[in-house]
């Protein structure tokens, strides 16, 4: 078993190691956009009038939007080539994700993002062999405040 | 909006107000676009087989966001959202369009949920939330679990 095991050693090298921060933008029309493709017609998302008047003063994002990375990209993009390259498989499927709201997100703010790989399990499902792992992410606002946490599963197969 | 739900309101076992959603192939191009998530696995029929999921699936980023959004509104303005999570257990798949903007008819999903806990911690009236997206057929694909802060009618 641990001969065939999908967590080798270049695989589990890659566990607790912190990825270069990645810089996120929140914008008026991103959030927009984001609040229709939910379906979510709330004010506080969808009018800018509405919502600065508000306590929040702008446009607030729904709860787990970040906004667009500066440089383009996924959020755990990078994390997943960095395991395809340890040789872990490629096929890859959302497994669910934890989200800590600490602040509310909006209009304006710029978040960097700290990721890192807090564990991988492995176990047969229906897929055949599936890797588990548990991605950690912790944003930043522009005054240093920690603003969301989450934790991401992907499945690999 | 609805009216502010408070604390006092509810109990272990309150329903949270079930939102309907459907999700159609238009919609799914749409959630791309706005989060990002360019996967073919939710567009492309060819790569989704090979993937082994049969046809495009909707994502599961998409459900969470209607789980969120689910709360937000049950909550009301003085609510705060503090934890949303939820796993993408099982596939769902979106109606085809008949018309530029309408699906066929089909599948309609429910996001639903009820209170498991509620409890002062911190100065903070915080309710607990089983919450889950559930297919046509009544089953949860989409499993989860949410922690609110609800206003007090005390501190009115």
């Amino acid at each position: 078993m641990a001969a065939d095991s999908l967590i080798t050693d270049k695989v589990k090298k890659l566990i607790g190691v912190p990825s270069e921060p990645i810089v996120f933008k929140v914008e008026e029309g991103a959030i927009q956009r984001y609040a229709q493709a939910i379906g979510d017609p709330n004010p506080l998302y969808n009018d800018p009038d509405f919502a600065s008047r508000t306590k929040h003063g702008r446009l607030l994002a729904p709860p787990g939007f970040t906004g667009w990375p500066v440089k383009g990209g996924r959020l755990t993009e990078e994390v997943f080539k960095s395991l395809i390259k340890a040789g872990a498989p490629p096929r890859v499927l959302d497994g669910g994700i934890e989200f800590e709201f600490i602040e509310p997100i909006g209009a304006g703010d710029v978040l960097t993002a700290t990721l890192q790989i807090a564990n991988i399990t492995e176990r047969e499902t229906r897929l055949g062999k599936t890797m588990f792992t548990t991605v950690e992410a912790t944003f930043m606002n522009q005054k240093g405040n920690v603003m969301l946490k989450s934790r991401s599963t992907l499945i690999q197969f | 909006m609805a009216k502010q739900i408070y604390y006092e309101d509810v109990d272990v076992g309150t329903e949270i107000t079930p939102l309907a959603k459907i999700a159609m192939t238009r919609m799914l191009v749409q959630w791309a676009g706005a989060s990002g998530d360019f996967n073919p696995l939710h567009y492309d029929a060819d790569f989704a087989k090979a993937m082994g999921v049969g046809t495009p699936i909707v994502h599961g980023a998409l459900k969470r966001a209607w789980l969120g959004h689910l709360m937000t509104d049950w909550i009301g303005e003085e609510g705060k959202l503090k934890k949303l999570s939820c796993q993408y257990r099982g596939m769902d798949y979106p109606r085809k369009m008949k018309t530029m903007e309408e699906p066929h008819d089909g599948e309609t999903w429910w996001c639903k949920g009820k209170v498991t806990k509620k409890y002062i911690e911190g100065g903070e009236h915080l309710v607990e939330c089983e919450i889950w997206v559930e297919n046509g057929k009544g089953d949860k694909t989409t499993p989860g679990s949410a922690l609110v802060a609800l206003p007090t009618r005390s501190e009115k």
